[in-house]
């Protein structure tokens, strides 16, 4: 249902009623971001020369930003490889035949999507060196990031291949092909391509979670902001703390907009590939796909 | 478990503290996210594009960002909250963005014919929201809210970074205690948030029968 239905096409009174609301409206809007662009010119915290200093080599500030944003990257890029490998195995042991097989997969599937994700980097970091395992930071952040991502992408896989239609799989055992063959060459296919979007949006929340480094102390963009305002105001007194920091959500938020702008785009063409292909029925379309969280808290 | 019981008290402390903080939290973002989602099909288009706005932001930061401008930015503007009803904003602003967004679908899910209805009876458009469209909105989105809400109750622990002592922290605070002793307190914590999430998820299995539409 379109916003549209929900009141009339306006008529002259209703016009005014309404050109009265954007102005009222607009105002409010306006008067809100004024009060807090006063409040923070009051403090100034406008002054250009506060802001300068994120783009300000000489103060190393943009060559801090720039390496804490690959780290955040790279611990993304090793947690989104080995949590959807994982996912996936994890997905297809749910769906095998055999209990032994079936019972422990979905045990640890579900253990590790009913425990906050920090509750599990904590457990890495602060739990495990006492019986023997050291991990660093890095470790415990990557590792609690793919055990608590696996589980929820395995959901996501298993919901995407039983959305394939049942009787592609008849077809493929009647064709004479194995299991596995079915699985890897006439299910995950079509499975994938279905849900895609749940995947890219599942790995925005992944890389918005390596923020969550910044408690136990790796060094991602939150925790680099952190320590710079607190050099910032050992030398110079509490100046840059609002600069930085707004400096390091804008990365964040741009690269996350970037990464839902894609998996827009991927649903717009997975939908209408399959329209074209008239391989998928609408109710099968990628949004029915019940993973049973809602994508992106 | 000698020492998990020496401690009950600090755990009893940080389980209300979570309990209390998913509470405030819930209705916060209810509330508000109820009121975004309805910004966001008002005939008004700067709330709608304030609502817009407000939605892509949050969506799209990490909740840790929110609380560190809650915690740290706030001051700024010569607003400084206790560090518990920080964390109750941050939170609940945060998911109110969630909460817009599985109501805005719910909203899209009302068959068309009943807002034609309510307009052709000469409701005016919060009479249409407020008394037809909502109510069966509500309904359908009971799942997709339901999972936002155990999700939230989860992302509480994030506080655990903010200087707060909900259950998660205790497994930073008493890090140095026997290794044995740790083990229990870890079960301890993952049991907690269970005590909280599990009969939610129960209740709203119940709700969700309860309201559903048969169409």
């Amino acid at each position: 249902m379109s916003s549209l239905v929900l009141f009339d096409v306006p008529g002259p009174k209703a016009k005014r009623r309404q050109l009265i609301g954007t102005v009222v409206g607009g105002v409010l809007v306006l008067a809100l971001l004024g009060v807090i662009l006063w409040r923070l010119n009051g403090n100034g915290q406008l002054d250009p020369s506060r802001w300068a200093i994120l783009f300000d080599p000489a103060a190393g500030v943009p060559q801090a930003f720039g390496s804490a944003l690959l780290l955040t990257l790279r611990i993304a890029a090793v947690a989104m490889v080995t949590s959807t490998v994982l996912g996936l195995l994890l997905a297809v042991g749910r769906l095998s035949e055999h209990r032994w097989v079936r019972i422990p997969v979905t045990t640890v599937i579900e253990f590790f999507r009913a425990i906050p994700l920090l509750v599990v980097i904590f457990a890495l970091y602060f739990v495990l060196p006492g019986f023997g395992i050291s991990l660093s930071a890095f470790a415990a952040l990557v590792g609690g990031l793919t055990l608590y991502n696996m589980a929820v992408l395995a959901e996501i896989f298993r919901a995407g291949i039983l959305s394939v239609d049942k009787g592609q799989r008849e077809a493929a055992f009647a064709l004479g092909m194995r299991k596995t063959q079915v699985m890897t060459l006439v299910l995950l296919p079509q499975a994938i391509r279905r849900m895609l979007p749940v995947l890219i949006a599942q790995l925005v929340v992944l890389l918005k979670d390596t923020s969550l480094g910044f408690i136990i102390g790796v060094f991602e963009l939150l925790r680099q902001a952190r320590s710079l305002v607190e050099f910032f105001n050992s030398q110079f007194g509490n100046i840059y703390t609002f600069q930085l920091y707004v400096g390091a959500a804008v990365i964040y938020i741009v690269i996350n907009i970037a990464l839902s702008q894609v998996a827009k785009i991927v649903e717009k063409r997975t939908r209408s590939s399959a329209k074209a292909a008239g391989a998928a029925p609408p109710a099968l379309a990628t949004s029915t796909i019940d993973t049973g969280r809602a994508p992106g808290v | 478990m000698q020492f998990f019981l020496d401690n009950i008290d600090l755990f009893r402390d940080a389980f209300l503290n979570t309990l209390g903080l998913t509470l405030f939290a819930g209705v916060l973002a209810l509330v508000l996210g109820t009121v975004l989602a309805g910004m966001r099909v008002s005939p008004i288009a700067p709330l709608r594009g304030l609502a817009t706005v407000y939605v892509e932001i949050f969506r799209n930061t990490p909740l840790t960002v929110v609380f560190f401008f809650v915690i740290f930015g706030l001051p700024q503007i010569d607003t400084v909250v206790p560090f518990f009803t920080g964390a109750v904003i941050a939170v609940g602003t945060y998911t109110a963005a969630f909460v817009a967004e599985a109501i805005r679908s719910g909203i899209n899910s009302v068959a068309p014919g009943q807002a034609e209805a309510a307009r052709a009876l000469g409701l005016t458009f919060s009479q249409t929201l407020t008394t037809v469209v909502l109510p069966q909105a509500f309904r359908t989105v009971v799942p997709p809210l339901g999972s936002v809400l155990i999700a939230m109750a989860k992302n509480t622990s994030i506080a655990a970074g903010f200087s707060i002592s909900e259950v998660s922290s205790l497994l930073a605070r008493l890090s140095n205690a026997d290794p044995n002793d740790l083990l229990f307190i870890l079960l301890g914590v993952v049991l907690a948030y269970m005590i909280i999430t599990v009969p939610a998820a129960i209740a709203l299995n119940r709700i969700e029968h309860r309201v559903a539409i048969l169409r």
